[in-house]
């Protein structure tokens, strides 16, 4: 990556408490505390913003336009700079650092939601296959990533003890994040598609997230220690699993390589994985050894609120360095089939 | 810090029809990209990034399309960025691109759009269910109707400026050779005597449902000296959006569109639209948004585009064209209409628009909106590079 022209941070994260169900509420009355909280611990109110971006996908509420409704959350009023990516809000997160670095805004608000609930996630999941030769046979998203998981072993790189041991840790460490629905220790259960059992799989569920974004200056203003986005790309790998090695994420690789995550080492890692077996997959990518603490907030494997998790995954990391938890942290975001597309942030705090 | 000026030196587009039943949603968005690509006379390898935009993913029954299309845009290995803001989404898109290279993250970007509509029905699409929606409304004719009636009540416009419009529209059509509607035996008759649809809007004063995408290549200044044909230069590049509904909301000029106007003519240094650009490519689906954006972008006074359309100032040979191409009138892919809006008006600047070029263009405004008229979308592309 370039030099930056910006020096760019997150300078706030909020989310709501994941539910498996949030049927009383509608998308707006969901994203709208979180939108309050996170304007509040900087102080900010909706009109200070430069530049708002949001993720979110119309199937999963199976409603065209949904994010439309989840703007009146905002208070668009005056109108405001505004975009949205059909997809997890860290690629929404991606647009508005890209906006800043033009030097047209100085502050972004990111928002993301997803509300899995009315629908059955592993069929609406199938939708985003290749609709000629794929997703007519309705190959769910479990059972993809069983493919993964049994491609996995067999080529003797994980073990079903190691799988069980990612799961175990994930959730121990979510006994300490209230917004997780699955906290502490839980049973791996029966296979939901062998090889992955219950506890391989991430729960499904709605929720919401937000994030502020500042540069330079303003940034340090906002924030006692803001979380400073060294670097940040994705990249994507083809759709057909048939031409890709799922046992590697080249992908992921290439993203961390050009967010310069290589450059020194990193002391703590958010990875989005919906399924240990990923885990497993992303820890190879990015190289990452012992001594990095992975997913202190349980990861997806506690709370999962689909288009929502990749963006916490950089809330969790810049929340971590903002307590001074953390001096330089890896964020990871994905989407698609199998970690088809991947996102990489490599965020620090000022020493 | 300054920001890379952004040129279009790539555009490519399909044929527009209502049914391209010759190619899959992976060849339409190929057939567009290569075009943009040998116009830029570079190659998939030339291309650093993608950004994609469409309308919603329910139109052709595919969640998130961009991923089984990564490979028919050649964005394997890189990054590819998928952008949705309703019908603006075209012009969004394309702004989103365009800040890839002006915050020198890119230096070369492919952005397309497109949608694919003769794969569902767009008018049930968009006619949310309950409890979504109450179940008042057929389509966006059904939603837009009463804010042409309520512009007719305000300004005293005849009645017939509507047909007037689209009866140009699709007279300009004729001279685009990528048009979806092509209809030489069309009359002003004809216009005012179709069906009513949604009252005050008749048949043919209605966008068509269309297959097509549209794309273009952005770079640098760079990538620019190396362009074997003119390159437009990016002006101004604006977004705004606003809630769909509110107590006080001006269905007939909102406030986003004019906001989001002042803030392009405010890059672009422009003072007096009216007068300092030569073509507009504006997103009017419905005959009656001519006039009622004349007046919210500023080139008429509240309550006097009507007069610009009726005195034939915005035909083909009128001192101010608007949709010289036949507009969304004529060509309506959803999700690529906004881009197309945006990439006429620079194939205007660059000279390239063939029969339906305005002569010595210099200056052009592309413009879209989508929603509830709550998100708009706007480029101002010149020929000269900016200073």
């Amino acid at each position: 990556m370039p030099a930056l022209p910006r020096d760019i941070a997150v300078v706030a994260f909020a989310q709501s408490d994941h539910v498996a169900d949030s049927h009383e509420v509608s998308e707006a009355e969901m994203v709208m505390p979180v939108l309050h909280d996170v304007l509040d611990r900087t102080g900010l109110k909706a009109r200070d913003i430069g530049f708002t971006c949001s993720g979110s996908s119309d199937y999963l509420a199976g409603r065209a336009f949904s994010f439309t409704m989840a703007l009146d959350a905002v208070g668009a009023w005056p109108p405001i700079s505004e975009s949205h990516v059909e997809t997890d809000g860290a690629w929404a997160l991606y647009e508005a650092w890209v906006a800043l670095l033009t030097g047209e805004a100085d502050t972004a608000l990111v928002y993301a939601y997803g509300k899995s609930s009315p629908g059955d996630l592993r069929a609406v999941l199938t939708r985003q296959l290749d609709p000629y030769y794929l997703a007519p046979l309705w190959p769910d998203s479990v059972a993809l990533a069983a493919l993964q998981a049994q491609a996995l072993l067999d080529a003797g790189l994980t073990c079903e003890d190691e799988l069980a041991a990612v799961a175990t840790r994930s959730r121990a460490a979510a006994a300490d994040n209230p917004h997780a629905p699955l906290r502490g220790p839980r049973p791996q259960g029966d296979h939901v598609v062998a090889p992955l059992r219950r506890g391989d799989c991430a729960p499904v569920g709605d929720g919401a997230a937000a994030v502020i974004l500042a540069a330079g200056d303003r940034a340090r203003a906002l924030c006692g220690r803001p979380a400073w986005i060294r670097g940040i790309d994705h990249r994507v790998e083809a759709h057909s699993l048939g031409v890709r090695d799922l046992t590697a994420s080249p992908s992921t690789r290439l993203a961390a390589d050009r967010a310069g995550a290589f450059d020194r080492p990193v002391d703590l890692a958010e990875l989005h994985a919906p399924f240990t077996s990923q885990e497993i997959v992303l820890r190879r990518a990015l190289r990452l050894g012992d001594g990095v603490t992975v997913n202190p907030s349980g990861g997806a494997l506690a709370a999962n609120p689909v288009m929502a998790t990749g963006l916490i995954r950089i809330g969790e990391a810049a929340a971590r360095i903002q307590r001074g938890e953390s001096g330089r942290a890896l964020a990871h975001a994905t989407s698609g089939p199998c970690l088809q597309q991947n996102l990489v942030a490599v965020l620090e705090g000022e020493s | 810090m300054s920001k890379e000026p952004v040129a279009v030196v790539g555009i490519g587009q399909t044929a527009h029809v209502a049914a391209r039943r010759d190619v899959s949603l992976a060849g339409l968005v190929r057939e567009a990209a290569r075009r943009a690509l040998d116009d830029a006379a570079l190659d998939w390898r030339d291309i650093d990034a993608v950004v994609l935009g469409k309308a919603p993913d329910f139109f052709e029954g595919v969640m998130m399309p961009e991923l089984f299309l990564a490979d028919a845009l050649g964005a394997v290995g890189k990054p590819l960025l998928r952008v949705h803001t309703a019908g603006s989404v075209g012009g969004s898109t394309a702004l989103v691109a365009a800040n890839l290279v002006a915050a020198r993250v890119h230096r070369a970007v492919l952005t397309l759009a497109f949608e694919k509509q003769s794969e569902s029905n767009a008018m049930w699409g968009l006619s949310l269910p309950i409890p979504f929606q109450q179940p008042l409304l057929a389509g966006a004719g059904g939603f837009f109707a009463p804010h042409v009636r309520a512009y007719m009540r305000r300004s005293k416009a005849p009645d017939t400026i509507g047909s007037l419009v689209a009866y140009k529209d699709r007279r300009n059509a004729l001279k685009n050779p990528y048009a979806h509607l092509h209809e030489a035996d069309l009359t002003l008759e004809k216009v005012q005597s179709s069906p009513m649809l949604w009252d005050p809007i008749r048949y043919s004063e209605t966008c068509p449902s269309s297959d097509g995408a549209c794309a273009m290549v952005l770079t640098d200044r760079t990538g620019a000296a190396r362009s074997p044909h003119p390159p437009a230069w990016l002006h101004g590049g604006a977004m705004r959006s606003e809630p769909t509904l509110f107590a006080g909301k001006d269905f007939v000029s909102p406030r986003a569109g004019r906001d989001c106007a002042a803030d392009v003519y405010r890059q672009a240094g422009i003072t007096d639209p009216r007068r300092e650009i030569d073509a507009v490519e504006m997103y009017v689906p419905f005959s009656w948004y001519e006039p009622m954006w004349l007046e919210n972008l500023g080139f008429a006074a509240e309550g006097e585009g009507w007069k610009l359309t009726e005195s034939g100032v915005t035909a083909l040979d009128g001192d101010l064209p608007v949709n010289p191409s036949g507009g969304v009138l004529s060509t309506n892919p959803i999700g690529a209409s906004g881009m197309l809006r945006f990439a006429e008006a620079a194939l205007q600047v660059r000279g390239r628009a063939g029969d339906h070029q305005i002569d010595g263009a210099r200056r052009a405004l592309g413009h879209a909106y989508g929603g509830g008229a709550q998100f708009f979308s706007m480029w101002l592309v010149g020929a000269d590079r900016p200073e």
